[in-house]
């Protein structure tokens, strides 16, 4: 965990009372709705179909246990006693009432937790792997970094007002659970030669309108340069970045119309001359940092205690262990993935109490701490072997026991018509339908890992152009039509699916995806090809055969 | 549009001209970034201060020459979602060292200044007369900076190294 300190926590308190002031002055008209727009958007606060949308930042998926029950304090306080996790390691609220916000940020700044930048044309929430810090053979932790970058770009008198928002993500592992490859900037923490920490670094993710996977800009970039390599990419987007269309003011555009390699020597060129300034990082500073993250005192545990061996014949358990926990980097302990996809509920909603709850359970067994990842999942990420039997029985309790992780039914979906005001289509009920179609868990568990991505429109907050299987809603003369793409990806090998073919309306698409789904099952070699390898092998055609041949 | 000069609401002694109005006699001018560097050599003869208004779209590199012998460099937030003139400004105070008055034009309001006084900018032509009054209160909003600038504001990364060592003397 991070540790604010008071230099921190002044700067929140300054924030939130300067966003008191605004919301005081909007509330008498002496600012205008296009002037107060830009102010709350940087705080976190859209105007949605319903009333005000508030969005909380998790910097890099990372909440200790009396932040998750202030989290569930505004969610009971200020709203309906539920909040929304997303795919970008926050948490909205759908409720709240604007001249509240300013008390509901107070109540969270007593925690550490903030709404800066996690909206408007900045520089958004730094976002990292949810295993960060235990996960078995990564390269060190990457929040420390995150960290770094976090409080560099927070309150940037440059980067404030970009072109559009910006979004850095960062891995220090293999295998990529921070899905780089689609974001603006994305970071690899690895060594050099010498065993010196450094970064690859990509750039020109992102999805939306026009989705494009990230470019290698530079092979390795020292962590002590890090911070003055963003300011110049920063820059040289925050000049040549296009303005004139909204559309086209990503930064991914601007490295597509240059091409990379004369978007990367423009970043060069900049970046000499600011590489030797106060930008560069000395290791004291590093040490401060990560002096200020502390790790649990693991005790010494057995590889395999008793308390398992005994679960294991429980095969509600054994279903959920299977699906649920991961190796740890501590010999006797587990990280364990808590699905908030339960059958035929919202993807990613927790309620008030489930959070209170769930913060008991991680005092209780898993050293205070909670992370929150893309998948729209929670984890808790220190818990002791012996303790999952346990645990398991009390996340049962709290319908937080669903043993689907990366499972069919483990759905990320915007929250599209039923709450977007930019939406086209429903995303919700066809994920909720989804999930019933697929409730069965043994059918789930022959499918094995698949990932269905649903997004309201083409702004992409689903994610579906990476999802094993994505459903994209768009309108078509007043009516709801999905387009569905298959074979995309969010990990380190990230690709965009293809469409299969035309759009088929709402109450086809689930009948659309089993078909998708028999082929599979149907064209696997063996039962160990992914759903995705099949896609790799055979490409859409079967499946497009499949599912439109009777269509 | 009130002018906020070194902190305090200012009068304007520069006259804006267009990029054909005539040259008045003497008295400071502010003139467009295209007449500057097409007459350069006659204005900057006259008595009378000159400056520039420089729009957020021209390379800063072109001013370069005359930074010496400028007064006042206007730059331009046309809109105030439009950023780029931030990174004019550091670049002029930081890389090429300007030291003469940097002033905020277009689209200024108060929840800018910050931003805007640690880009480097020290002269501010406001929109709106109450934010003009709200000047010293705006800009004194912040007393912690993470990310060092030119405008010399300790970083909390900094002051954390000195509260460090300033306890590691004690102990
Ligand atoms: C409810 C209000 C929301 C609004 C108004 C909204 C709006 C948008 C817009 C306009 C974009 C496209 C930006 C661009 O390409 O330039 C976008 C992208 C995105 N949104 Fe949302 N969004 C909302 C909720 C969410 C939620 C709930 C999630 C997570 C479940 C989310 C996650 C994302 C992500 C990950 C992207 C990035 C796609 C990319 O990389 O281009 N958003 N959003
Ligand atoms: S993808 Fe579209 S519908 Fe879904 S949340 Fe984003 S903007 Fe709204």
């Amino acid at each position: 965990m991070y540790a604010y300190d008071e230099i921190d926590r002044t700067l929140v308190n300054e924030r939130v009372s300067e966003f008191r002031d605004q919301v005081k002055r909007r509330l008498s008209g002496e600012l205008t709705e296009d002037e107060f727009k830009m102010l709350r958007l940087q705080n976190g606060v859209y105007l949605q179909l319903h009333a005000y949308m508030f969005r909380v930042a998790i910097p890099y998926g990372t909440l200790a246990t009396k932040q998750l029950r202030a989290l569930a304090h505004v969610a009971r306080k200020y709203d309906r006693g539920y909040g929304h996790f997303t795919t970008r390691q926050n948490i909205q609220f759908n409720w709240i009432k604007l001249a509240e916000l300013p008390d509901a940020l107070e109540d969270l700044s007593k925690v550490g937790i903030h709404a800066m930048q996690t909206s408007g044309n900045n520089m958004r929430n730094v976002t990292s792997d949810q295993w960060a810090g235990v996960a078995p053979g990564e390269i060190e932790d990457p929040r420390i970094w995150s960290e770094l970058i976090r409080q560099h770009t927070t309150l940037h008198p440059e980067f404030s007002f970009l072109p559009r928002k910006f979004k850095i993500a960062i891995t220090a592992s293999d295998h990529d659970r921070a899905a780089i490859k689609i974001h603006d900037i994305g970071l690899r923490l690895i060594k050099n030669e010498k065993g010196e920490t450094g970064f690859e670094v990509l750039v020109g993710g992102g999805l939306g309108r026009t989705p494009f996977i990230a470019k290698t800009i530079k092979h390795f970039v020292h962590g002590r340069d890090i911070l003055s390599y963003i300011e110049a990419i920063l820059r040289v987007y925050n000049q040549y970045g296009r303005r004139d269309n909204i559309y086209k003011a990503r930064i991914k555009i601007l490295v597509h119309e240059l091409g990379i390699e004369k978007f990367s020597r423009e970043v060069e060129e900049e970046w000499q001359h600011i590489r030797n300034s106060s930008l560069q990082i000395d290791d004291e500073v590093i040490e401060d940092i990560r002096s200020r993250f502390t790790y649990p005192a693991y005790e010494k545990l057995p590889h395999m205690p008793d308390e398992l061996r005994q679960a294991a014949a429980d095969p509600d358990f054994e279903a959920w262990r299977k699906n649920s926990v991961a190796p740890h980097k501590v010999q006797g302990y587990s990280i364990v993935t808590i699905s908030l996809k339960p059958i035929g509920k919202p993807p990613g909603d927790a309620t008030a109490e489930q959070m209170d709850a769930l913060a008991d359970l991680a005092d209780k067994y898993s050293f205070g701490e909670i992370r929150v990842g893309h998948e729209q999942n929670l984890a808790l990420p220190h818990v002791a072997k012996r303790d999952l039997p346990a645990l398991w029985k009390a996340l049962d309790k709290l319908d937080l026991a669903t043993p689907n992780v990366n499972l069919i039914t483990d759905i990320i979906a915007c929250p599209g018509l039923d709450y977007c005001s930019l939406a086209n289509a429903r995303s919700i009920p066809i994920a909720q339908e989804l999930t019933r179609r697929f409730a069965n868990h043994e059918l789930a568990n022959l499918i094995g890992r698949l990932h269905i991505n649903i997004s309201g429109c083409i702004n992409a907050c689903g994610h579906h152009h990476v999802g094993h299987i994505g459903i994209l809603g768009v309108e078509k003369n007043g009516e709801e039509v999905y387009q569905i793409t298959i074979g995309g990806r969010a990990d380190e090998s990230a690709a965009l699916g293809n469409l299969i073919g035309p759009g088929v309306k709402f109450d086809e698409v689930a009948d659309v995806v089993e078909d998708i789904v028999e082929a599979y099952l149907a064209l696997r070699e063996r039962p160990e090809e992914l759903f995705m390898d099949t896609v790799k092998r055979l490409g859409v055609e079967p499946f497009k055969e499949r599912v439109y041949a009777t269509r | 549009m009130p002018l906020v000069n070194g902190g305090k609401i200012a009068d304007d002694s520069f006259v804006k001209l267009a990029v054909d109005t005539p040259l008045p006699e003497g008295g400071d001018i502010l003139v467009p970034a295209e007449r500057f560097v097409g007459e350069a050599e006659a204005l900057l003869k006259r008595a009378g201060k000159v400056g520039v208004i420089w729009p957020n779209n021209r390379d800063i590199d072109e001013l370069v020459p005359y930074l010496g012998k400028v007064a006042a460099i206007a730059l331009v937030f046309p809109t105030f979602r439009d950023g780029r003139a931030y990174s004019q400004a550091r670049l002029l105070r930081e890389r090429y060292n300007y030291r003469g008055e940097l002033r905020a034009t277009g689209q200024v309001l108060r929840d800018q200044f910050v931003f805007m006084l640690r880009a480097g900018f020290d002269s501010f032509e406001v929109k709106k007369q109450a934010d003009a009054e709200a000047f010293m209160q705006s800009a004194k909003r912040y007393s912690v900076f993470y990310q060092p600038t030119g405008d010399g504001r300790i970083t909390a990364l900094h002051r954390r190294m000195q509260l460090r060592h300033s306890e590691g003397v004690g102990t």
